[in-house]
């Protein structure tokens, strides 16, 4: 496995191509996250019956620069209560895991191939590669064998910036907005890590690029149901948005930069090219986990070869036109959606999506040790399967039951310690 | 609560219903004698608190609470409102509304201003429904004086007051989402309010601080083409207010936020003489039109919505149910609105029209003395209320006899509601706080006046 470029033996050429690719890869998600940034602005402008930028460059798309050009200009100002390091550093910590996630993210490639190895499910030549200076390559920076925990790893690590910018601002609106970061990611993390799970499970694979071969396996768009988002059963793939946006800070769990409640959030008391930093780092990660669900779920540049064009240019092609459904799909949340209350967060967090996505990978589970036909329950794989499904749905529904009485029980017990009654549920007032 | 009257509008699915307020009054005088949540006020000098802001505890090193200053500049504090909070965390354990940063005195500039400038000055007062000022001045002045206005004035009043009440109530609409995080609800509200106030526009000159309604009528005819204005305004609304149901009322995020948030109990809103969607959020039907009623509202039908819970949400669906009650009301204006003059032929108080000045010395001299000198108001003291989307908005003036009155005082609706904000804060968290605040809508120019 990993990057058939780097399977002999490295030489001066190979590190070329690596840091080639790395400084590409740099430039392009600048250049996204520039268009992102516009992107989202005018969409949301649009839905909000507003022009938006228009005036920067045609159709304002230069606006993005002219405003990052300002704030580089900016006054950097450092407030006297910081702890000055841990300020300084901050931005970086939120900025480079940005940039590092995208790196395992495969954004072309041709992979209509199709061709399946029926023992192990994967494709027996190597799809997705590329030729570049007579060397043979994934479009990717890296192909980490660790792949998604990579990914996992890099968000929990971006994590840190948000919370010591706000724990050395000095300053109490900042404060609790760290507060506030920890604790939503940390909720956040376990239902995403347990969607992702779902996934590896089907795919048998962290690499990313497994990941996409096994969905696009079925090759074409005639494939699109070997795509995880269906072979999965659609459950994680809603969790993971759900719990990605959370993790993005992005409306309607932008409670971390939370205007209305703690002004600016965590980046109350930055200003000029830190902010800018924050800002950047931000929209990248909407890209990023973006691109992530579409590797993820949706078969990645998976799709049809049309000709015309050469066939790894297709590739980057759907993956595009899928990255950018998805991005239009956050900024229509947050033209949408109020936003959640911290406990509110919590309670989705951790009372919904944690234990179904747990009890969701549990059944996939038994469903898929059912088909390697150990189990003799009944004759065939399909009736073993079906026994499975029925025992496992039995399992999860008592155990969902449980969860529930204990969580009424402990309300209720709670509000007696507190001298308080428990408040009937709303009933609505029909009409008359 | 007891639900009287037809056509409860229904249609959001909520808990707003009309009724009559006998029961729940009664109960409720029984038991003014104390409040629940006394305790939620935070009884510190600013100067003390300006000390703690530095980042220290309450209380010293073994405090659990910190001190955090909400305003005057924060975004969801309506302007300069500032509320002092004592933090357990997120959780608000007392606080203290502080308020001033934007007084200008007008009040005080009352004395001084004859009773032809009064709405000029009170019309800044409260500046998302500044013809509700005006109005209450000038009803009371029309008392002291006891004049009669004709017919065709006091219709046009209704008029534009109802169509100032749903232009504030957009303005709240576009603000409560706003503070919520649905941002694009500011967009949308603010949208609506614009037509509207392109219709004051045409009929008073200004979007707002009008000067439109005066002692002894208004300032100027409706001009050509207003009902079609005005259907059209009546037009465009009821689909939009359906958007906002979409977007806000059915939404489930929305209806956490607000539900349960800001319970106020009908004894206590009672004990803190709120008024208006606040305290019919409670379940008294208490609206002024109906119980003190003015104008000619005894002539038109509306239901008086109420709440069930008190808490933020049923003020929410107070507010936007009201929207299309005042479209009913303006409706009805419509149909019913006289002809005649639009403003008392009394030459006491009304200059002469501008024609004859042209003709006789005698109503120039007229024309200038009433806006130089003004006219004699009979001694005597006055107070008249009327129902502003606040709450009871009382205009008190006391004559000397002279052309100016020798005390104006506004009894503001945002001013007396605010003292409900502790009660209501305590124990909740900082989300929460903003749609409290964001729920009583305090207007802070008539706050601090």
């Amino acid at each position: 496995m990993g990057d058939p470029y780097l399977q002999n033996e490295v030489d001066i050429g190979d590190v070329g191509l690596a840091v080639g690719k790395a400084v590409v890869a740099f430039t392009v998600l600048l250049v996204a996250v520039m268009l992102m940034v516009w992107f989202e602005r005018k969409v949301v402008s649009r839905l909000q019956n507003r022009i938006g930028p228009n005036v920067a460059g045609p159709f304002g798309l230069l606006q993005t620069l002219a405003d990052g050009l300002k704030l580089f200009f900016k006054e950097d100002i450092i407030p006297t209560n910081s702890d000055r390091f841990v300020f300084k550093l901050a931005p970086y910590l939120s900025l480079v895991p940005a940039f590092l996630t995208f790196a395992v993210i495969p954004v072309a490639g041709d992979f209509s191939g199709g061709q399946v190895d029926a023992a192990t499910g994967l494709p027996l030549e190597r799809p997705g590669t590329v030729t570049i200076f007579g060397r043979e390559t994934f479009v990717q920076v890296a192909d980490v064998p660790v792949g998604i925990l990579f990914f996992l790893a890099m968000s929990s690590l971006a994590v840190y910036g948000i919370m010591l910018a706000g724990w050395s601002s000095g300053s109490k609106y900042p404060l609790l907005a760290s507060v506030r970061a920890s604790a939503q990611a940390i909720s956040y993390e376990a239902a995403l890590g347990l969607s992702l799970a779902a996934v590896l499970l089907v795919s048998g694979s962290l690499s990313t690029i497994d990941i996409v071969n096994t969905q696009a396996a079925g090759g074409g768009f005639g494939g699109f149901t070997r795509w995880n988002f269906i072979v999965t059963g659609f459950v994680p793939f809603i969790v993971f948005v759900i719990a990605g946006t959370a993790e993005l800070n992005r409306p309607p769990f932008d409670l971390v930069e939370a205007e209305q409640e703690i002004v600016g959030g965590f980046h109350t008391e930055y200003s000029s090219i830190r902010f800018a930093m924050f800002f950047l780092a931000e929209f990248m990660n909407t890209v990023t986990m973006g691109a992530l669900i579409v590797t993820l779920f949706f078969g990645g540049p998976a799709g049809p070869n049309l000709g015309i064009l050469p066939g790894w240019l297709w590739g980057f092609v759907w993956f595009f036109s899928k990255l950018l459904f998805f991005l239009f799909m956050f900024v229509w949340f947050r033209a949408t959606l109020p936003r959640l209350r911290y406990d509110q967060l919590m309670n989705l967090g951790w009372k919904l999506l944690i234990p179904i996505s747990l009890g969701w990978l549990l059944l996939l589970a038994g469903i898929r040790f059912a088909r390697t036909d150990e189990l003799d329950f009944a004759d065939s794989a399909i009736g073993n399967t079906a026994i499975v499904m029925l025992v496992g749905v039995a399992g999860l529904m008592v155990g969902g039951l449980l969860l529930s009485m204990a969580a009424r029980a402990a309300r209720t017990d709670r509000l007696e310690n507190e001298g308080l009654v428990a408040v009937p549920t709303r009933v609505l007032v029909e009409e008359e | 609560m007891t639900v009287t009257s037809g056509q409860t509008d229904g249609q959001v699915g909520n808990n707003v219903q009309s009724g009559s307020a006998a029961t729940g009054e009664e109960e409720a005088v029984g038991q003014l004698h104390h409040l629940p949540r006394r305790d939620s006020v935070l009884r510190m000098s600013e100067v003390r608190a300006a000390e703690l802001a530095d980042g220290e505890l309450l209380d010293g090193e073994n405090s659990q609470t910190m001190m955090m200053n909400m305003g005057p500049v924060h975004p969801s504090t309506h302007g300069v409102l500032r509320l002092m909070l004592e933090l357990d965390g997120e959780t608000v354990v007392r606080s203290k509304p502080v308020i001033g940063y934007l007084h200008t005195g007008m009040e005080k500039t009352g004395e001084d201003l004859t009773y032809l400038q009064g709405p000029t000055n009170v019309t800044r007062m409260d500046y998302a429904s500044p013809l509700f000022s005006e109005l209450a001045f000038s009803l009371a002045v029309e008392k002291l004086i006891e004049l009669e206005i004709p017919a065709r004035a006091t219709w046009i009043r209704m008029l534009m007051t109802e169509l100032n009440r749903i232009s504030s109530n957009l303005l709240f609409m576009a603000t409560n989402g706003m503070d919520l995080g649905a941002v694009s609800m500011m967009i949308y509200g603010w949208r609506e309010r614009e037509e509207v106030l392109r219709f004051f526009q045409k009929v008073t000159g200004l979007r707002m601080n009008h000067n439109y309604i005066r002692p002894g009528g208004v300032a100027a005819d409706l001009p050509e083409g207003w009902r079609a204005d005005v259907l059209g305004l009546l037009e465009m609304l009821p689909p939009r207010l359906e958007e906002y149901d979409v977007l806000m009322t059915g939404q489930p995020i929305w209806r956490d936020r607000l539900q349960g948030v800001g319970v106020l109990s009908p004894q206590e809103a009672l004990a803190l003489s709120t008024t208006g969607p606040i305290l019919r959020s409670t379940g008294i039907a208490w609206d002024l039109r109906r119980d003190m009623p003015y104008l000619a509202y005894p002539e038109v039908e509306f239901d008086v919505l109420v709440g069930t819970y008190g808490d933020c949400y049923d003020r929410y669906a107070i507010r936007l149910n009201e929207i299309r009650q005042s479209i009913g009301i303006i409706h009805q204006i419509l149909e019913l609105m006289p002809s005649g003059d639009y403003r008392a032929q009394d030459s006491k108080v009304t200059p002469p029209p501008r024609a004859r000045i042209d003709e006789s010395m005698e109503a120039l001299i007229h024309h200038f003395k009433i806006f130089t000198e003004g006219f004699k108001v009979p001694e005597g003291e006055v107070y008249v209320a009327i129902e502003s989307p606040r709450g009871e908005l009382g205009c008190y003036i006391v004559s000397d006899g002279g052309p100016k009155p020798y005390r104006m005082h506004i009894r503001g609706p945002s001013f007396v509601n605010l003292q409900t904000m502790s009660h209501m804060l305590a124990g909740s968290s900082i989300a929460d706080a903003v749609a409290i605040i964001s729920t009583v809508d305090p207007i802070l120019g008539e706050v601090d006046r």
